[in-house]
């Protein structure tokens, strides 16, 4: 079910792109209706470590510094941070805190940002990406998840037969992204054909960009959905100064 | 101790043995925490059950308005003694609604007390979706020009999606302690080895991911000693140091970091243990690091630390 990035730019891009892979992080730019718009991205699953967090951070930074308002389209395919004592010693966390700087930055200066989930999205490596964007979008065979599931197993002391079985269709831990686009993490599932899909988000997310609404409406999608319940009647009470309703 | 009597613990109190409730009790002016939807309001997780995990009035998370040495401040204290301090629905919203206020309200600064994993794994998916909302939080009050502060000190360090979280704010301050990373010991050595990452080498995980590596790449402002009056006396330095400083987010200060982190990676990215990044850093004998005191460490490695901030 592995989906190969040139398959999906295929799709998504009928007008054409020159979008380039080195060292599985992806970068160009992709014509869709007729503008240019910047693309990022990883492929075949890679782990992001501080090289891959560093390099997207670059392109989005000459996005917003060269090509002012151009929308950044961002590709989705990681199976996470990567986990190794040397990421960790340079401060992964540190390389990917700047990763999603650079992308708000843009959100912040008026460039329309969309990601889209095309094969994999895991944890650290879809907190700076994916869901970093004004809208993230997926598609239908896609797996989102947190963290694999003997980690998992060792850290909550959960029996790993029970987190298998709670995986298969509990919408907490089932890595489908249709639990995630009831609760707001995902804005659509594309299937079909992509192209005119992508052009409808890019209108969308350029008129929220226009109307300067950074606002996050994640947890307002969710709780209208009902993947999640009490995030948003938290959030009103604390803001509004009173009891959660029910 | 209590709030509720108005006691307030003796300082130097050891912040890393303090829970969230102690740490503000001693950290703020005295009974002036005004705590938004207290345990007495039971607003629980409503994922937990399912795995017969037991919850919290709180949902180990205490957040509200206070002074802090008389500036008005909202702020955050995670209990790293309920779930490690990991990140749910409920949790992450009350982060969520508190960071939503300060922008209605401006407070002088926010501050925010890590101790955490990151996401709560018995509520992955929500969990997930809840810190890559309080990271979104955390840039917009940036983005209002209000200073957010993370203090890192507690025993379960700052972790997962937090760790990027807290590098999302202005400025950390850290105990020696206080540890601050991304994947913790344990899930690195579970997916690639104990001969990768062997968690039960404190020496290493505290050299890996410890305040004093932290402080000499740049990766937090200020080491202070292990007592919850540093951790109050930095925390009031640094909410009046970003009165000098741009708040939001700038192309300029962002260049600053990716050259700063190319940099690191130029120079260190070849070297296998944090105590050879000391050495290359010109430090004279990087094993004595470990064993001086905060002050002690200040002194000896101020020409040689690395600055940072975005």
């Amino acid at each position: 079910m592995s989906a190969h990035w040139t398959t999906v730019a295929q799709r998504l891009f009928p007008e054409g792109h020159a979008i380039s892979e080195q060292a599985n992080f992806l970068s160009g730019t992709a014509q869709v209706g007729g503008e240019t718009v910047a693309v990022i991205g990883t492929s075949e699953h890679v782990p992001i470590g501080v090289e891959i967090a560093l390099a997207q951070a670059q392109a989005v930074l000459e996005t917003v510094r060269c090509h002012p308002s151009r929308p950044i389209l961002i590709l989705v395919d990681t199976q996470g941070q990567r986990l190794r004592h040397r990421d960790e010693m340079l401060g992964i966390n540190s390389y990917m805190a700047h990763l999603g700087k650079c992308i708000e930055l843009a959100r912040r200066q008026g460039h329309a940002v969309l990601g889209l989930v095309y094969d994999q999205a895991l944890s650290g490596g879809f907190i700076t990406s994916g869901l970093m964007a004004d809208a993230c979008y997926a598609l239908p065979d896609a797996t989102i998840r947190v963290m694999g599931l003997p980690a998992m197993a060792r850290i909550t002391k959960v029996p790993e037969e029970r987190l298998m079985a709670l995986a298969v269709d509990n919408p907490v831990f089932a890595p489908g992204p249709e639990n995630y686009l009831r609760m707001g993490g995902i804005e659509a599932i594309w299937q079909g054909d992509l192209a005119p899909q992508l052009a409808d988000a890019l209108v969308l997310a350029k008129a929220q960009a226009t109307a300067g609404q950074a606002r996050d409406r994640r947890s307002v999608t969710g709780f209208a959905r009902g993947g999640r319940k009490l995030a948003q009647p938290v959030i009103d009470a604390v803001r509004g100064g009173h009891a959660v309703s029910s | 101790m209590s709030a509720a009597t108005g006691t307030r613990l003796l300082a130097p109190h050891s912040y890393r043995e303090a829970n969230a409730r102690e740490r503000l009790a001693c950290l703020l002016d005295q009974d002036s925490l005004d705590e938004w939807l207290p345990p007495s309001a039971r607003v629980t997780s409503p994922h937990l059950a399912q795995l017969d995990a037991p919850v919290a009035f709180d949902d180990g998370v205490v957040i509200g308005r206070a002074t802090l040495a008389g500036r008005p401040i909202f702020v955050a204290a995670q209990e790293g003694g309920f779930m490690g301090g990991a990140v749910g629905e409920v949790h992450g919203a009350k982060l969520v609604g508190m960071l939503q206020r300060a922008i209605d309200e401006r407070p002088q600064a926010v501050l925010l007390l890590l101790e955490t994993g990151g996401v709560r794994l018995h509520e992955a998916n929500a969990g997930l979706i809840a810190v890559s909302e309080v990271m979104r939080a955390v840039l917009a009050v940036r983005a209002a020009e209000i200073p957010v502060i993370v203090l890192i000190g507690g025993a379960n360090g700052c972790f997962g999606g937090m760790g990027i979280v807290a590098r999302c704010a202005n400025a950390i301050v850290m105990s020696e302690e206080g540890r601050l990373a991304m994947s913790g010991p344990e899930v690195i050595e579970t997916a690639n080895g104990v001969e990768e990452f062997d968690s039960r080498d404190r020496a290493l995980v505290w050299r890996t991911t410890g305040g004093k590596h932290r402080y000499l790449l740049g990766d937090c402002q200020t080491i202070v000693p292990d007592t919850i009056g540093a951790f109050r006396d930095a925390a009031v330095a640094a909410i009046d140091a970003c009165a000098r400083q741009p708040i939001g987010l700038t192309l300029a200060g962002l260049d600053a970091e990716q050259s700063l982190l190319r940099e690191r990676l130029v120079r260190f990215g070849d070297c296998g243990d944090a105590s050879a990044i000391w050495a290359a850093l010109g430090i004279v004998d990087p094993g004595r690091l470990p064993l001086l005191e905060a002050d002690e460490f200040l002194a000896a490695v101020a020409a040689n630390r690395l600055g940072a901030q975005a």
